[in-house]
């Protein structure tokens, strides 16, 4: 086990830079989580912590060592991929063996690792099979079996439940999360899927267009969101943002451009008068007699809860609601969020006022 | 690519095993034999229009006949012309061309026990088999630089040896004869090994880099996380896995030579060292005298180990043309 530093790191294609200046820091043990939409540089950040490609600029340190010259197979990782990348003409014990049979260990030592293994992740019985006859889940959990073989200093996850079907991700998720609790190994995991992220991480790496757009908890980012771009991608229905502008007019409020007063939890310095983001979570929102007026334009009920796009003036905004609330298109209800639940972002940086 | 299609295919073979075991109980044999008659009067398109016989014959049979007919008449006519009596071989008044009265094998122990053939089939083993392994050892290395190691300049490369397949050999043997006779092997065996390499690592090189491309690039990357080193992913992971390209272009390259005709007519001179195009050619043709019985014998004997390799390995042959590694 060990940390992994990351400073200052930069990537070039060419002259063609993708990711500019990341820095890291990952705890002994620690589950981190890099996530971010396609092309954000996450996967090219990954490659370059397995050394699978080189580093332009900055240094990665594994433990206490730079590994930016160290080849991939010095660097004591172990890596899953996306298309779990097993040698289609080995066994499953073989491909799980693999790394160990190269390293020249002792035949009784890897058969010993390998069961050891296969009994943590339920794959003993099919040690003898091709990976070809093994289903989606099962060829997932081989991948992470071979990780787990080698004992590496960390475990590099290159979104490696995106090729499965919703339910078994699910279940997936659930038993890499295990696995991490038990191995406590430092892990590095890739996705664009912000559930998985926040479900799985010790800590979330919000990366967007090669810069680290925030660091945190998964709540931390939940809660407080650094910026417009976290606060949308983080949460599911995501963040709704309204227009308007900051007014103080006895008490303070935010103002959207057809008259709808929003509550503020607070006044940020300077930005009284000025034009701003007003940012709302669909479940913070709540039917409230004194709130603002809204029209409802669609309603989606999914039986735990019921989800309404509503319209203030020419804005839409998402509201989920637990109960079981008779809306019908058309109607006019009255809604207001959550006192302390809502963002306030700067029109024109994205930051957070 | 070929994991994601078999990760969803799963689900909807499960899906369909689920609605066969519905209609196997039987409680509603109505709906089940509507389900069976409707499956025998299948009014949909696509194939069914070569369901009815006659129009099977007319489209399907005949040009599969005349197919088959063009391909094999020469064989037959090499076969029945190895085994006629002398006799009959130009008297086509009095005896039918298509047919033997009386076969013989005397060509066969002519051609057999007094003529070098015998040597001649040796030689061209031996020169097949030595050229094939030296081509495939070569164009294994070529095709993975060219194709995983990615240096600069690679597809340049590719692209020269591709151009150099392009030069015809009957010119390409005029500088070759130059240092065939520098090296002083001109009529040896090695003259024709170290020749033939000239169109075979090309056409191999550039088989094998299609096969290459289609094995994963991440199962290399991941042998090289797994403590790999470049010659360790060649042999243990890429060479197992090309096994059906390496085959092809090993048959390929073995019936390429054991066809040649061109070096082997001008980098050979003694009988004893001649191989079977053209040892047939010239020698059983004295002047303006063919000795068509044997001629035929020597090209249908000829033709033999090739059509049993490829009989052998037609179906890795085969995948090797259509397919990728499935995973």
């Amino acid at each position: 086990m060990a940390t992994v530093d990351i400073r200052a790191v930069t990537k070039a294609y060419g002259s063609t830079p993708v990711i500019h200046g990341v820095d890291i820091d990952i705890h002994d043990g620690e589950f981190v989580v890099l996530v971010g939409p396609s092309g954000c540089g996450k996967s090219t950040l990954l490659r370059m912590i397995a050394g699978l490609e080189n580093i332009s600029g900055g240094e990665i340190r594994i433990g206490n060592r730079v590994v930016n010259e160290v080849p991939p197979k010095e660097r004591d990782i172990a890596m899953v991929f996306q298309n779990y990348a097993l040698y289609p003409h080995m066994t499953v014990g073989a491909n799980m063996g693999f790394s160990l049979k190269l390293r020249k260990a002792p035949k009784a030592e890897i058969d010993a690792r390998v069961n050891r293994a296969a009994g943590i992740l339920g794959l003993s019985h099919l040690l003898d099979r091709f990976p070809r006859q093994l289903s989606g889940g099962q060829r997932q959990r081989v991948a992470m079996g071979r990780a787990i073989v080698r004992d590496p200093q960390v475990f590099l996850f290159d979104e490696p439940l995106s090729n499965l079907d919703a339910k078994l991700r699910v279940q997936m998720r659930t038993e890499i999360k295990e696995l991490h609790q038990r191995l406590k190994t430092t892990t590095v995991y890739v996705t664009h899927d912000q559930i998985e992220a926040m479900t799985m991480a010790d800590k979330i790496v919000v990366m967007h267009d090669g810069v680290v757009e925030q660091i945190g908890a998964p709540l931390d980012l939940y809660d407080q969101p650094a910026n417009q771009f976290v606060a949308g991608f983080i949460g599911s229905p995501s963040m709704n943002f309204i227009k308007g502008k900051v007014q103080v007019n006895g008490t303070a409020a935010f103002v959207t451009p057809s008259g709808a007063k929003f509550p503020l939890d607070r006044v940020p310095e300077g930005a009284v008068g000025k034009d701003a983001i007003y940012g709302l979570r669909p479940e913070h929102v709540r039917i409230d007699p004194q709130g603002v007026p809204v029209e409802i334009v669609v309603v989606e009920p999914t039986g735990s809860e019921i989800l309404a796009i509503v319209r203030v003036g020419e804005q839409e905004i998402a509201c989920l609601f637990r109960e079981r609330l008779s809306l019908a298109p058309g109607e006019t209800i009255h809604i207001s969020p959550q006192p302390g639940m809502t963002h306030l972002f700067d029109a024109v940086s994205g930051q957070r006022l | 690519m070929t994991s994601t299609h078999s990760a969803s295919s799963s689900p909807s073979r499960a899906g369909a095993a689920m609605t066969d075991s519905s209609h196997a109980p039987g409680a509603d044999t109505g709906a089940a034999k509507r389900a069976k008659t409707s499956g025998l009067t299948d009014d949909s398109a696509g194939m069914s229009y070569l369901d009815s016989l006659p129009r099977r014959l007319i489209t399907v049979m005949l040009p599969l006949l005349v197919f088959v007919f063009v391909l094999l008449f020469p064989f037959y006519w090499m076969a029945i012309t190895a085994i006629k009596p002398n006799y009959q071989l130009t008297d086509y008044a009095n005896y039918s061309p298509l047919w033997v009265v009386g076969p013989t094998l005397d060509h066969i122990k002519y051609l057999l026990f007094e003529t070098t053939y015998p040597y001649w089939l040796w030689n061209t083993l031996y020169v097949s088999f030595a050229a094939t392994a030296i081509s495939l050892v070569a164009s294994v290395f070529a095709a993975y630089a060219i194709e995983r190691l990615r240096f600069k300049g690679s597809r340049w490369v590719g692209l020269g040896i591709f151009l150099a397949y392009l030069v015809p050999p009957s010119i390409l043997f005029i500088p070759l004869a130059l240092m065939v006779f520098k090296l002083g092997i001109y009529d040896s065996k090695l003259a024709l090994i170290f020749t033939y390499p000239t169109f075979l690592v090309p056409f191999s090189t550039w088989l094998l880099m299609g096969y290459f491309r289609s094995i994963p690039y991440e199962l290399e990357e991941c042998a090289l996380v797994d403590g790999a080193s470049r010659w360790q992913i060649l042999i243990k992971v890429l060479l197992p896995l090309s096994i059906p390209g390496l085959i092809s272009a090993g048959i390929f390259s073995f019936t390429l030579s054991w066809n040649e005709f061109i070096y082997a007519l001008t980098f050979i001179q003694s009988s004893e060292n001649k191989t079977v195009p053209v040892g047939v050619l010239t020698e059983l043709v004295r002047s303006d005298v063919y000795e068509w019985g044997s001629l035929m014998a020597g090209a249908l004997i000829g033709s033999l180990p090739v059509v049993i390799l490829y009989s052998f390995f037609v179906d890795y042959y085969v995948s090797s043309m259509t397919g990728a590694v499935k995973e």
